[in-house]
This record gives C-alpha cells, structure tokens and sequence, in this order.
C-alpha cells in the first residue's frame, strides 16, 4: 500500500495535521495509532482546558480527543487504532503490525507525532525496593478514568509542575488521600493559583527542595524516605502510593530507527521551521519535538507541518511515485541552526529554513509553528533578559520568566535580521546586572 | 486450612523452587518417584533466579578442579542443548576481558592459561587495536583483551520455568506459598512443617538458595556453611543503548567479585553490573544511592555513551555465597537428605549440571532410579527473546489468530495473544510480576505509563492491580497434565 502521508500517533498533533491536509488537497492521509483508540493522551486526561488556542473552546480532554479523532475521519483521512508501526524496511517503508496482519505502507511523506512519555522511577535513579504502588501519571489516570480503579490510602506525588497538581486532582478522586506534592526544586512550577487551590481546597502543600532518597516496601509500598535538600535531614513518610510526575521525554524510537538527528536538548527529532527533520520528506509535530506542551499547541504543530507537507507533495508532484524512500521530501533546503546556551535547556524548533524567494529578492526564513520558537529554562528567574545572537551581533532581545519545565515563548518577528550566511544563531541569557 | 498439603508421603520432597530446585525436579521426574517441591514465594524462580546477569558461563575463569568449575562446564553444555530444543531465549555474543590497567594486561596471559587447564582452549588474546574494530564505542584507554567466543546471554525467566513446566507436566508437584518452617526426622523419613500443613517424604532435597543454611540446620544436617548474602546492584537501560556493544565485556576479575560488567541482555538491552556487598539481611534487593552511582561512574568508564541512554529498570539480586569457595553439594544416604547449596552467581550455567550430579548422588545413595518409559519431550516454550522471531512479527500466527496482532504493551510489544497463553500456561502468573516474567511486559522504557493500567485489567482478579492486596500465593499447580 501506498499514501501521499503517513502519520504516525493519532493524538492531537496527528489528528491535527490529518484534518488540515484533507482541508487543502484530497490526498491519501493514513493515520496510525498503537492505542486500541485514537485520540492521545487526552484520552484519558479527565479535567478541562483542552482547545483553548486551537479551537477556541474549553473542553475535557476525553471530548477534545474524540473532537480531533472525528475531525480527521471527516476529512476524509483513514485512522487505524490498534496499529503499530514497527519499524521501517530498507525501502524505508513503514511496517505495519496490527489484528489484520502485518502490512508495509511506502509513503510520499512522513509525519511523526508519537508524543513523550513521563520518566519512570528507575530512569530516575531512585533507588530502594521495587513493591506495588509506584506509577506514572499517565498510568494513574488510565488506572482511574479508563479502568475506574481506587486507590485508597496516603498517596506522595513526584514534581510540582502542572501535571503534578493534575495527578493530585486524578489521586483525590480516586480515594486517596494526598499527603504532599514533593520536588528537588526550591519552588513548584506550576501557576500560583493551582499551589493556592492544593493548598486550600486539598490542604495538600508542596515540600520544595526535597528529593526522594529511597522506596520502601517489599511486596506494597510503605513508605519513602525523603531528604531535605537545603539541611540534609532525612525523614521517613508512610504512603501507599507514589506518582512521578512531568520530567518528560520524547518517545523518539521510531524517528531514531529511521535515523532522523535528534536535538540533543529536546531529546525529540531536531525539526527546522517547516517541521522537517534532518530526513527529506519526514516531518515531526507535537511533543516528540517539545516535551511536553498543552495539547492545543500541538495540535497547531500538525496544522503547520501540514501546510508545509503540502507544499512539498506539490513541490514533488512530478517526482517518482511512492516507493517509500519519501519522494516528495528533498526540496532545495537552506537551513541554519538555532542552539540555546545553559541556563536554557533546549529551543524547539532548532533550525531556521529559509525559501527560495517566489520571485526575484532574497531567501526569507520561514517562521516556527504560531510565529514562536518554545524553550525551556533548567533555573527560576522572574525576569531574564534573552538575546538572540548571530555572528556575535545581537538580532533580537526580550524578556522572559524563567521557570523549569514551563514554556519560555520567543517570538520570530527577528527572523527577517537573521541571516543564512552568517552561521549558527544562539538564544542565551543576558546576565544583567540589575 | 490445609488445600494443598498431601497426606501421603513422597519420594522426594524438594525444598526450593528457583532455578536449581526447578532443574532437581526436572531431573526426577524422569524417574518413577512422587516428587513434590515447595516454595514460599507465589512462583518459581523468584530469588536469586531472577534477579542476576543472565550470563551462560563457559567457566573459562573457574578454579580449575572445583565443582563449580566442572558442573558450570557441563551444565553449560546440556542447557546449551536444552535452550534449543524448549526455545530458552540465547544469545551467543562472546565476552571480551577488557584489560585497562598494565597491571591488568599482565594478568591475561595467566587468565587464559587457567582457562585451558580447566579444558577450555578456546580463549585467544584480541589486540586493542582489534578491540576498538569489534566494539567501537568502547571507552578510549582499553590495552587488551581476551576473547571468549561462547560466553552466552540467555534468558533466566523462561529457563527456571521451562524446569518447572516439563517437571509439573511429568507429574510434579508444584506446592507455592508454602514456606517450610520445621522439620522432625525420622526412619520412615522427613516430616516438614509449612504454614500450608505438613509435608512428608522419604528424601529431602534443599535448594533452599539464600535460606538454605537455615533448612540445613533444621534438617539436621552436618552444617558447615553458613549463606552470607552478597548483593548486587544491576542497571537495565534501554533498547536503544544495544547497538552499543557486541559483545559481553568483563572486567579482570578480583578476590572479591568478577566486577562490574556490561552485557547484552536477550530482550535487547544493556545490563550494566553488579555490585558486591556483603549483607546480613537475606531478602534486602533494595538498590541504594551509593550503589547506582558507582555504577553510572563505572558504565561511564567502559562505554560513555551508555549514560546517554534511558535506564529501564534498576535491581538487585543476593548471590547465595558461603565461606566457602566451592559449592556446597552433599548426599546424606543414612538421613536420606541432599544439600545444593552456596551456588553463589553460577547457578543457572550449572543448574543442569548440578541436578544431574545431585540426582547421581542420591541414586548411588539409596534412591531407587528406575526410569519412566512415559518420559515426554521437552515443553516449548514462549520465546521473548528479542533475536528470534516474536509473534507480532510473524504473519502466519498472526492470520491464524490475531490477538498475535495486537499489541498491549509497546515498549516490549507484546501481543494480547501472548498474555492469554500465559494466563492459561501450566504454570500461570498469579501477578503482574510473574506476567512480566512470563512475557517481558511492562519491561520497557515506560514503565507502565501507557499500558500498565490495561495490563492489571487483563490479569484474573485483578490481582495485579494497585489497590489489592499482596497476592497471597495460594496456589498449587499440580501435574494433571502429563
């Protein structure tokens, strides 16, 4: 079987981009999802806030699943849940394994939206005995609203970012009784009123500067100990339950299998603006490219690799027919990266495209998802300053809050001073001394 | 209540279901003897069993004239065989004994000269230069090696259960969540105290590994060791980090341990260790800060961009070691009681060897061997290697039936199929701990994040799932099937 686009992960980016391609041309868009229904994490993410920028609504995640998952079937794009793309043939074409069997789908392109993943407790290293009752958010929340389990007990929650005080919401409704939010920071991420509202409405507080030194437990969990990081004082807290939470990572597998440069910093594939990855004719959207953004955003993601693998399906109409190795990748492509230096973690997307111009001018660059790039900052810092630099000459700067795991957004209105010949363009910090 | 204990004395009644207590009953059940085997964990092989290396030993580095040496030797050999012919996951990757220090590139020479005393010639010096074309990610610094082209990575799961499973089929019994808590002698034989009642049999047989000393003493046995557990921490990293290594790499071995490691594992990763700690505590497998972060600085040593990885899972196992160096094997013919004890780090190489010199023993000791002209050929086994061929890549199995299509668990793919035959295998999981045993679910990079909650929904009862309480193991699997 052969389609002009292959997407891979049916969450909100995948749904997204699927809906947005069969908007502008009837191409032949498969989507594919490894979960037995599409839709992505928002599956089973019960509280609302969902579609604020993209559609202009709030919704439940549940519903704004379902949204998407209609959106892109009513476009005219196939979606097959429960398939899972295995790998790639040296034809470079997608393997395919689900109930039906095991089929190879060559493609004229690619977009890969897998998403990430929270890091579990031993990608942590926390150390101690390995009993029942340590989970991820994501696992909770599909134990509680896809399985309707209870989880009765004291409960510990790993991280105070947004996800951390949605995993409270999850563990309270469940039947547990949440003894604090703990993080190795010196303060939550998360907004003042999500800390305010625990505070109050929960009387669950966040233990800030403390990190957990050991797991306790042979069969069920009993207990942690955790360790104040500003005194070194040790104590032990009995629970039943131990979420780790945020901390995310891009599942990249299948985008490393194909052998696309991953972004040392993102860990997801290194994308330029157009969402294109080092591979001609692969894209990549959502949350393997930023880990983790709210579902709107990369829902907006799709739209604009959309439109740009449209241009390149059209760019490469007359090119050879689908045979797998991504005909319709490989334009003329004139790329410079973009790089953050620490305190900043990362900047997504990570290379700037320019275009050829339409008619006689210079090249333009063409501008990230919603006109910005997203970074990401490992200190606080109420007011930094961020240059934008090229060549040793300062193009741009701003301000910006610094909060770890929390977007840092830089607008792209300094695209048109950065210049395709002058080498590598970097974001830092500006240590003011004020 | 009393569900499973059995009023009729047996044959043999062995104390311990991991990998050597598995092997023994493996071993007589080609025989016409009632056997039963008892464990007080809910399945087999849950101690030292399931928590090691996965190294198949050549023995190239053994004490030449011990046991251990000898029954490594020949256990290899017979598990070698029986891997293949039960589809035991196996790996034949080598080892190279990495030698980073002068001091340490003096001892090769006298590492490979022991090996071909012990009867193994097929140890061959590799030049770094050589070192560097077969493994090069390896650490700068490495100055020679040693080549050992059958050391094997195998699968210690399905091994211990593939014991289990030809033994229950033959007609064992398979007597879990029965902890042995006494012992009266007599001269009609062993009575032993359970918390699931009594238990008699004419012959006693402890492979109670880390608690074997104490089932000795109880046993009235001449003693003479004593299990002082030594842990060790292991780091698992991801999928990703196999295209890092070829083979196994060993450290110059000391006194003390043969050192921190790096092996491939049958399911595809890297397993980084372990440790050596002396205990006293014989069920400690926590992992300490102390111990993982020595490990992440060794890893970094021989393979940098092994830090760079996911790490999958963290564990630890307690080799069952003694004061001694040997193993501890012994038949007492008057007492009608055998020992395998003290099998420190070897025991799944040797498992074969060792149950077939124990049951030799025995037989020369009184134990009436008369073979079974029913003897049936080896279980085939689930493979969850990552090597082979797994059924979500198999087209045919999948049109025959497609729950071998549907993948539940991504990181690992495993198949609704596979889980169902697990459930329904002669020897089920009554968790998700002996389901991940079974088919490598929940295993992966994940951890659970995205299947965990339906895995717990597909096992019975839910046994698996957070909020129930500990599987209290009363299970018995008895061997109906033969």
């Amino acid at each position: 079987m052969n389609v002009d686009v292959l997407i891979v992960g049916a969450g909100p980016a995948g749904l997204a981009a699927a809906a947005e391609l069969r908007r502008q041309e009837r191409r032949r868009v498969l989507v594919v999802d490894r979960e037995r229904q599409p839709g992505g994490v928002p599956r089973h993410s019960a509280h609302t806030g969902y579609g604020l920028r993209d559609l202009h609504r709030v919704m439940n995640g549940p519903a704004y699943a379902r949204h998407y998952a209609h959106a892109a079937v009513a476009a005219g794009a196939e979606v097959r849940a429960g398939t899972t793309v295995t790998g790639w043939d040296t034809g470079r074409r997608a393997i395919l394994t689900s109930a039906a069997g095991i089929e190879a789908v060559g493609a004229r392109t690619v977009l890969l939206a897998t998403g990430c993943r929270e890091r579990p407790r031993p990608a942590r290293l926390v150390p101690g005995d390995r009993p029942r009752g340590v989970m991820t958010t994501g696992e909770l929340q599909q134990r509680v609203y896809l399985h309707g389990e209870r989880l009765p007990g004291r409960a510990l929650v790993v991280g105070a970012e947004h996800v951390s005080f949605s995993a409270m919401v999850t563990l309270e409704h469940a039947g547990a009784d949440v003894l604090a939010l703990v993080t190795e920071l010196p303060r939550q991420q998360s907004y003042a009123a999500f800390a305010l509202a625990a505070a109050v409405r929960w009387r669950v507080p966040v233990w800030a500067s403390t990190a957990v030194r050991q797991v306790q437990g042979r069969e069920r969990l009993a207990a942690v100990e955790l360790a104040d990081l500003r005194t070194g004082a040790v104590r032990r807290v009995e629970c039943d339950t131990l979420v780790f939470t945020g901390d995310w990572i891009p599942d990249h597998e299948l985008a490393r299998a194909l052998g696309v440069a991953i972004d040392p910093g993102t860990r997801g594939p290194a994308v330029d603006t157009c969402l294109e990855t080092s591979v001609p004719g692969v894209f990549a959207a959502g949350n393997l490219v930023h880990a983790a953004e709210t579902s709107d955003v990369a829902a907006l993601d799709g739209v604009h690799a959309a439109r740009h693998i449209a241009v390149a399906l059209a760019a490469g109409q007359n090119g050879r027919d689908a045979g797998g190795a991504f005909p319709a990748g490989g334009l003329p492509v004139q790329r410079v990266p973009v790089t953050v230096a620490p305190p900043l973690a990362w900047i997504s997307p990570n290379v700037i495209r320019f275009l050829p111009p339409a008619a006689a001018g210079p090249v333009t660059a063409v501008p990230p998802p919603r006109g910005r790039f997203l970074l990401r900052s490992v200190v606080f810092r109420r007011r930094a300053s961020l240059e934008v630099c090229q060549g040793g000459r300062v193009i741009a700067r701003t301000r910006a809050r610094l909060i770890p795991g929390r977007p840092i957004v830089l607008g792209s209105a300094w695209l048109d001073r950065a210049d395709l010949g002058a080498g590598p363009v970097s974001v830092r910090v500006a240590e003011a001394p004020r | 209540m009393n569900p499973g204990a059995p009023a009729e004395p047996a044959d043999v009644v062995i104390i311990g279901a991991g990998v050597v207590g598995a092997a023994v009953a493996r071993e007589l059940a080609r025989y016409r003897l009632s056997v039963i085997v008892a464990d007080a964990a809910n399945d087999v092989g849950t101690g030292t069993s399931k928590a090691n290396t996965a190294i198949l030993h050549t023995g190239f580095d053994a004490t030449a004239g011990s046991l251990e040496s000898r029954l490594v030797r020949r256990g290899g050999a017979l598990l070698s065989g029986y891997a293949a012919a039960t589809g035991i996951p196996v790996e034949r990757t080598g080892a190279l004994l990495v030698a980073w220090t002068a001091e340490q590139e003096r001892a090769l020479p006298s590492i490979e000269q022991r090996a071909r005393l012990g009867g193994y010639d097929k140890v061959r010096p590799v030049p770094a230069a050589a070192l560097y074309q077969r493994e090069p990610h390896l650490a700068p610094g490495a100055l020679a090696a040693l080549e050992i082209p059958d050391e094997s990575v195998i699968c210690p799961w399905t091994t211990t259960l593939a014991y289990a499973t030809e033994a229950v089929r033959a007609g064992v019994r398979l007597l879990l969540g029965t902890r042995v808590t006494g012992a009266r002698s007599g001269p009609d034989g062993h009575v032993l105290t359970t918390d699931r009642g009594p238990l008699r049999g004419r012959w006693v047989v402890n492979a109670a590994g880390l608690h074997s000393d104490h089932v000795d003493s109880m046993l009235g046995g001449d003693g003479g060791f004593t299990i002082r557990p030594r842990r060790g921490e292991l780091i698992v990293f991801d999928k990703l980090a196999r295209p890092l290594i070829g083979s196994i790499l060993l450290p110059v071995p000391t006194e003390r341990s043969k050192g921190v490691l790096v092996a491939p594992t049958v399911y595809g990763n890297v397993l980084l260790g372990p440790t050596a700690q002396d205990i006293d505590d014989r069920c400690d497998t926590a992992t300490t800060q102390d111990g993982l972060a020595s490990l992440a600085e060794a890893g970094r040593r021989i393979l940098p961009g092994l830090l760079d990885e996911e790490v999958t899972a963290t564990y630890a196992g307690l080799r069952a070691a003694t004061e001694h160096r040997d193993y501890q094997i012994r038949v007492d013919a008057a007492r009608r009681y055998a020992c395998a004890a003290g099998i420190r780090s070897t025991g799944l190489s040797a498992s074969l060897g060792i149950a077939e010199y124990l049951v030799d023993l025995m037989g020369a000791a009184g134990l009436p061997l008369r073979e079974r002209d029913d003897v049936a050929a080896p279980p085939v086994m689930p493979y969850i290697g990552q090597a082979g061929t797994r059924p979500y890549q198999d087209a045919a199995r999948i049109a025959a039936d497609p729950e071998y299509g549907r993948i539940v668990c991504h990181c690992e793919r495993v198949t609704s199929g596979e889980i169902r035959d697990a459930l329904a295998s002669t020897l089920p999981p009554s968790d998700v701990e002996g389901l991940r045993r079974r088919t490598r679910v929940l295993n992966g990079r994940c951890q659970g994040f995205y299947c965990a909650a339906t895995v717990s929904a597909l096992m019975p009862g839910k046994a698996g799932q957070a909020a129930a309480p500990a599987a209290s193991g009363q299970q018995e699997t008895a061997g109906q099937r033969a």
